[in-house]
């Protein structure tokens, strides 16, 4: 081997992994347009007030892009990034939607049990942050156990779960969290002071984007350098040779990645409530936990491109607001425009994961 | 070749000339098979002499490039094996083919034709008991069921449809000792009732207790058709290992393998240790030996006999339930099926080689610097592919073992003698891959690491040992490096061939 091979293979990796993901981003995009023109022209709607709708409530101005995109971007972001790290583990978290709505309610409690707000409201918000990355954790920790207890499929267990999250939420807003005047299904007002802090010139933009990035950031670098995130990779790939060749404890590391996983959903709720919502109620997420399984996949999931892919799907989020609003597009067709570039998603990594078998051939010719 | 006769009475079937290719393998050779209504017969071989796939033809399961199968002097040609069901040849495979949450009058039924009757089912298992003294419950789900029921499941799967031959591949080997009595003397009886039997084994007391004619095959050829009351287990064994054919392997002198020994320090010492298995059957019993640096110990043994324990317990994969084991800490392992439980296939050749040792890791990864020793241990190892970055996939087997070698015996560090214990090195590799990976070994055992390789290849385990020791029934004994007494040790006889 020539020794400035590795040097330029490298440089050529890299130049072809860019060019790889532009085109996929342009992919992506052409899927997104194209679909929505399509439905448009079909239903009749005009094509071009709608798709510049969806343009001016995304990314078209400085307030839409902070203030409607990153805002609904915070959630998918942690909980595409809770999908990320469970997948990747070997753990199929279908759940992140009941532990986001298990960690919304668990942040609720803590900052309405706060009797007074003095100068420790910061303090409170940490508090309401971690009870509801521990809420989430619990959730998932109910999965964990029942597939290493009784190998129940996680798939199963964690989808009904959510459904058990929507019915604890249900319970806590018409039972004990309910606002005072005990008429409407919602908890009471969280006071200004234990909200998360606006971040200046981002208009509704909180601090909880900041967190969700960090967050983000911090995973994609556990999983890329740290052992044990090299652990949860070997696990998840192959749960006997982590075991057999790496001495890895298999169950030790899936339970612990169950919890990560949940507890990175969970955290999404309490920064929503916190940062967006300020109050619990049922309808809290527009199904974020299912919407991050698009993003964690389109993202091949690794959580660095999951701050990516996000951001697309809050931009389509807004977008399809302002197109309900601005262009009178019913909020279904808003829904079917997701539904294509989730199943676009799903077929991008179906073309993918048969992408090994072109290389066989290549690596085949080398090895003869 | 001596067929044994039986009267007048047209053989339940009849292999003659059975030949059968996969790829570039000779599977059979001209085999022949005749098995007599009324009688038990027990198909012997070592692994991979074709036993299960001349059965696998009997069923329809595989069609032989030559010759003709007859059922009861009818010629036949089964293209599958509802063709071999319809002439009353029924198989229970050794993995049992069974639907685990279904009951067990669902399992029967399955595969019937036309509407579902479980009534019917039910009242024909109901019959079935009475006539066999057949204990099975039509209503039990079958994985609730122990493995003797399981297999009993089976039996009735084919016996509902009428089978009037059984073929049963190494019914006993998933029971345990008591269970497999019962089994047989259940055989010897649906025998005597003009029904047949083959039994596939490679246990030499078990067909000689209760088989009335006895079949050997050896790579591929029948070598052997006898009474078994003319056979002895001596007559078997040297029927089943043939003549030692050292033209075309090079040993190495006898001589040569006593000067090593005498030069080893001990790395693995085992003083009656006990061993037992992930399911709690006692595997390894009281073995006591030692494995010195600088050697190669072969181990031999059929499938089954415990060796496979044995290994991971010298590994340290399984823990010793008695005696004590001194071994090394870090014990390198090649454990037979490499794509489950030594390599991550997706995942480039650095992060397989960063796998040993992931399970105590603290920190961080120099990814880095893991990439420079990928790349000094493919050198060192001959390991061709694209780079370290490339996937195990695109990696052909010889390779990816070659680089689970270089792995496991850590061939960049320089601390003290290493360990290693390889199971099964060459399986699927071609003969340049295998003479490669021989080498390796080899090389490994000169510079002085202490080296425990099984084979279930005998030949293998021979061309490669200095010394030898023979798993039988979880007992560990030492051989000589000589075909005949490890491969009467094998079989449960003594070294020196009295039974």
């Amino acid at each position: 081997m020539d020794p400035t091979e590795p040097v330029r293979s490298r440089f050529h990796a890299a130049r072809h992994a860019l060019v790889q993901e532009a085109a996929l981003t342009a992919m992506v995009v052409a899927a997104i347009g194209g679909s929505a023109a399509l439905l448009l022209f079909l239903v009749g709607f005009p094509i071009l007030q709608g798709l510049a709708a969806l343009w001016t409530g995304s990314f078209g101005s400085w307030y839409a892009f902070t203030s409607a995109t990153l805002v609904r971007a915070v959630p998918l972001l942690l909980t595409g990034c809770a999908v990320a790290l469970a997948f990747r583990g070997g753990v199929f978290n279908i759940g992140a939607e009941g532990q986001l709505l298990i960690g919304a309610a668990s942040a609720a409690t803590v900052v309405l049990a706060v009797p007074a707000v003095g100068t420790g409201a910061p303090i409170w918000i940490v508090a309401a942050l971690i009870a509801a990355a521990v809420g989430g954790a619990l959730l998932a920790a109910a999965a964990a156990y029942l597939r290493l207890r009784y190998g129940v499929l996680e798939v199963i267990s964690t989808i009904m779960l959510n459904f058990v999250a929507v019915h604890v939420v249900s319970y806590l807003v018409r039972g004990p969290l309910q606002e005072p005047t005990h008429v409407y299904p919602q908890s009471a007002t969280i006071d200004q002071a234990l909200r998360l802090p606006h971040i200046s010139g981002a208009g509704r933009l909180h601090m909880g984007f900041v967190l969700a990035l960090m967050l983000a950031v911090a995973t994609g670098w556990m999983l890329r350098y740290t052992a044990a995130g090299f652990r949860l990779l070997a696990t998840g790939e192959s749960p006997s040779a982590a075991a057999s060749a790496g001495g890895i404890d298999v169950r030790g590391t899936t339970a612990r990645v169950f919890l990560l996983s949940g507890a990175l959903a969970g955290l999404a709720g309490g920064v929503e409530v916190l940062g967006v919502t300020f109050a619990l109620y049922e309808n809290i997420s527009p199904g974020y936990g299912y919407t991050a399984i698009a993003v964690a996949l389109l993202a091949r999931l690794d959580p660095w491109r999951v701050v990516v892919t996000a951001v697309l799907f809050g931009a389509l989020e807004a977008g399809a607001g302002a197109m309900q609003r601005d262009a009178g597009v019913p909020s279904t067709l808003v829904s079917v425009i997701e539904a294509t570039l989730i199943l676009a998603a799903v077929a991008v990594q179906a073309i993918r994961s048969r992408r090994p078998a072109a290389f066989d051939t290549r690596a085949r010719s080398v090895d003869a | 070749m001596i067929e044994p006769s039986r009267g007048g009475a047209l053989p339940a079937l009849a292999l003659q000339g059975i030949d059968k290719r996969f790829g570039a393998t000779r599977a059979l050779t001209s085999a022949s098979l005749r098995v007599h209504p009324g009688t038990v017969h027990a198909l012997l071989g070592e692994n991979g002499a074709g036993k299960s796939t001349l059965m696998r033809i009997a069923y329809g399961m595989e069609r032989p490039d030559a010759g003709t199968i007859q059922v009861r002097g009818v010629t036949v040609r089964f293209d599958s094996p509802a063709r071999a069901i319809a002439h009353g040849i029924g198989m229970v495979h050794q993995h049992f083919t069974l639907v685990p949450v279904m009951t067990v009058a669902e399992n029967v039924a399955l595969g019937g034709h036309g509407t579902l009757d479980l009534q019917w089912t039910i009242s024909g298992l109901h019959q079935l008991s009475e006539r066999t003294g057949f204990a099975l419950d039509p209503q039990a789900h079958v994985e609730l069921l122990p493995v003797a029921a399981q297999q009993r499941v089976e039996i009735a799967k084919a016996l509902m449809r009428n089978a009037r031959l059984l073929i049963l591949d190494e019914p006993t080997a998933v029971l345990p000792p008591s269970e497999g009595t019962t089994l047989l003397r259940w055989l010897r009886g649906f025998a005597d009732q003009g029904n047949a039997v083959v039994l596939i084994t490679h246990k030499l007391s078990e067909a000689l207790s209760v088989a009335d004619d006895v079949t050997i095959l050896r790579r591929g050829r029948t070598v052997l058709a006898a009474r078994a009351a003319d056979a002895s287990a001596a007559s078997l064994t040297s029927a089943m290992l043939g003549a030692a054919d050292s033209g075309d392997r090079p040993i190495h002198s006898p001589a040569d393998r006593h000067e090593r020994r005498t030069a080893a320090a001990p790395v693995f010492r085992a003083e009656r240790i006990t061993v037992v298995d992930p399911a709690g059957i006692v595997s390894v019993r009281a073995a006591s030996f030692v494995i010195g640096a600088g050697e190669i110990v072969g181990i031999a043994g059929v499938e089954g006999s415990g060796q496979r324990e044995l290994l991971r317990a010298l590994a340290g994969r399984l823990p010793v339930a008695s005696g004590t084991l001194e071994r090394p800490n870090v014990v390198g392992f090649v454990p037979e099926d490499r794509h489950r439980d030594a390599v991550l296939l997706d995942r480039p050749l650095t992060e397989n080689i960063a796998l040993r040792g992931a399970g105590v890791r603290r920190g961080l990864i120099d990814w880095r610097a893991m990439g420079e020793r990928t790349e000094s241990l493919m050198r060192a190892f001959d390991v061709r592919a694209a780079g370290p970055r490339a996937p195990m996939r695109t990696v052909s087997g010889g390779n990816q073992q070659k680089l689970v070698l270089a792995r496991e015996l850590g061939a960049e560090q320089s601390s003290g003698p290493s360990a290693i214990v390889v199971e099964n090195p060459t399986r699927g590799l071609d003969v340049r891959a295998m003479a490669q990976v021989h080498d390796r070994l080899r090389r490994a055992r000169d510079s002085g690491a202490a080296v425990a390789v099984y084979s279930s290849d005998v030949d293998e385990v021979l061309e490669l040992a200095d010394r030898v020791l023979v798993v039988y029934a979880g007992t560990v004994r030492e051989a000589p490096v000589d075909r005949d007494p490890v491969g009467r040790l094998m079989l449960g006889g003594e070294i020196d061939g009295s039974d």
